[in-house]
């Protein structure tokens, strides 16, 4: 039962978006995101659209996985297209039915804030779909590096990220040992109230803290055995480069964000 | 030949909260483990072997007494990484010692730490992994690997930092018969192709009498030090202990007590069948 939760959720794969550089992606996706908050006319949008589609074409995932992905925010997306439907100020009526008016600036609005969560979200799934979690902590720390000089630990942070990765399929794995063993001794985690379901989870949780606590300590001096002592002085086996490809999807940022500004100033 | 480790008069006591005195594991440990040997450290539950274990890479300091590893003393805090270095360590549970979710990513992680140069970081690791046979693995996930493959990159993780010598805790007490095996292959191959010396902290009695030699740790007294025949031919020693000898001696051993006359060092089946065999005949 807890086999199905993937976490990172990479498909691994060799698409062009797939080679770039972590740290290429992530900078991506934050103008992407400034983008997409920039752009305010149908214009605009149809640019952002644009660049997205033509993304999702060229890193070859399926539109399959992109609407599940979408799928656990579904009630977050009707929730805000129906309030910006009745809340928005407007004058010209489009519909008018038992006293709710729905007027076409509301529709518009309602239409754009909808597709703008839709594309947040699909942005940044494309991320993590093409990407694997080990290259973007790689990614994540040596685009934070600097703040390393506010003593900030970035090398400790990633490590840590990095650990929990590598021990979640393993604690899920542990889990679903402690429930079968809870269950053969019969205790019942499907009837009774919220609160009884609850505490019937106490048996689980307790034995899987216990042994996640062992399982640091051993991790901690395996650690130490193997030379562990910080990032200081540390070196990498893959060593991040940018390349060719990197530098030409930076143009294509570039032109995205570049656009939307010029746009915008016209009033677009 | 040289000495790898040299115990000298080690005592060694758990660290306790009151300020009344901790038992002590060891209060007067002495043992020499030649470079390029392989060592095999029996003993039963409690017996402090894998205490022992850990004062061969600085994991745990002495009370008293000195642990020379290579000649630097482990109490040499400037000299820590240089010890660990060179004294590689495996666990009994391969879960718990894997840092990262890429095979050999988890096999770089050692030398990343020494601060070596990618380029030669990569060598490393390819050669490790090719040592425990893992190689084809490169790119998979840790947790999707059997038993025995973990075990082996955790090996593999080990030897990336080109240690003289393996210190083995337990490593096929989790495994299956099968993983066991391949361990067991991988180690003994270290140990002849590499020059490794290998000190293989281990339950199984097969598995010690593959050893050059045998030490029997019990309370924290050595109680036998000799080769694997040497050692297992001592039965009721070791069935004092709460040890079994391997089971072609416990047959031989049986049969002697029934009035026959076999000698007590066989150690591999071939030639307890083989000597059975003669018996019957004659």
């Amino acid at each position: 039962m807890l086999k199905d939760i993937t976490l990172g959720q990479y498909f691994p794969g060799n698409s062009v978006i797939h080679r770039l550089d972590p740290r290429t992606k992530l900078l991506m996706v934050m103008a992407y995101i400034i983008a997409l908050f920039s752009a305010g006319s149908w214009f605009s949008y149809g640019v952002v659209f644009l660049f997205l589609a033509i993304c999702i074409k060229i890193s070859k995932i399926s539109l399959k996985a992109i609407t599940r992905g979408l799928k656990p925010i579904l009630f977050i997306l009707i929730f805000t297209g129906v309030l910006n439907l009745f809340f928005t100020e407007g004058t010209h009526v489009a519909i008018s039915v038992f006293g709710l008016t729905i007027t076409w600036e509301a529709l518009e609005r309602a239409f754009f804030m909808v597709s703008r969560i839709m594309m947040l979200i699909t942005g940044t799934f494309l991320l993590t779909y093409t990407t694997s979690p080990i290259a973007l902590t790689d990614g994540l720390e040596s685009l934070l590096s600097p703040l390393k000089k506010l003593h900030l630990p970035v090398h400790e942070l990633s490590m840590m990220m990095c650990i929990a990765l590598r021990f979640i399929p393993t604690l899920i794995e542990e889990t679903d040992k402690i429930i079968s063993a809870q269950k053969a001794r019969g205790a019942d985690f499907e009837t009774g109230n919220l609160v009884q379901r609850a505490k019937a989870l106490v048996p689980i949780l307790v034995p899987l803290f216990i042994s996640a606590f062992r399982r640091a300590d051993e991790l901690a001096i395996a650690m130490e055995c193997r030379c562990y002592q910080g990032g200081e002085g540390r070196t990498k086996m893959k060593l991040l480069r940018y390349h060719r490809l990197d530098l030409y999807s930076f143009g294509a940022g570039g032109c995205l964000l570049i656009a939307v500004f010029v746009l915008r100033s016209f009033g677009l | 030949m040289s000495q790898a480790i040299v115990v000298e008069n080690l005592a060694y006591q758990y660290p306790t909260q009151e300020q009344e005195k901790g038992t002590y594991v060891f209060e007067d440990l002495n043992l020499e483990v030649e470079q390029g040997s392989f060592v095999a450290l029996l003993g039963s539950n409690g017996s402090g072997k894998s205490t022992l274990a850990k004062h061969f890479n600085a994991i745990l300091l002495p009370s008293g007494g000195r642990v020379w590893v290579y000649g630097m003393d482990t109490m040499d805090e400037d000299r820590l990484i240089q010890i660990r270095r060179n004294v590689g360590m495996v666990f009994q549970n391969p879960d718990n010692q894997i840092v990262a979710n890429v095979v050999d990513e988890d096999v770089a992680f050692a030398p990343e730490n020494l601060g070596i140069s990618s380029a030669e970081i990569r060598q490393r690791v390819d050669n490790a992994l090719k040592h425990v046979g893992m190689y084809a693995y490169r790119e998979h996930a840790p947790h999707l690997l059997s038993g025995g493959q973990k075990q082996r990159v955790a090996i593999a993780g080990v030897i990336a930092m080109e240690p003289r010598c393996i210190v083995l805790d337990e490593p096929t007490a989790m495994l299956d018969p099968r993983g066991r095996r391949e361990v067991m292959e991988t180690v003994r191959k270290l140990n002849r192709e590499k020059g490794i010396t290998v000190i293989l902290i281990t339950h199984h009695m097969d598995e010690a009498a593959q050893a050059g030699r045998v030490v029997v740790l019990h309370k924290g007294v050595i109680k036998a030090d000799g080769t694997p025949k040497e050692v297992f031919s001592q039965v009721e020693l070791l069935h004092e202990l709460g040890l079994a000898a391997p089971e072609t001696v416990e047959l031989c051993y049986e049969l002697n007590k029934e009035g026959y006359d076999l000698p007590l060092d066989l150690l591999d089946t071939e030639s307890c069948a083989q000597t059975l065999y003669e018996l019957l005949k004659a």
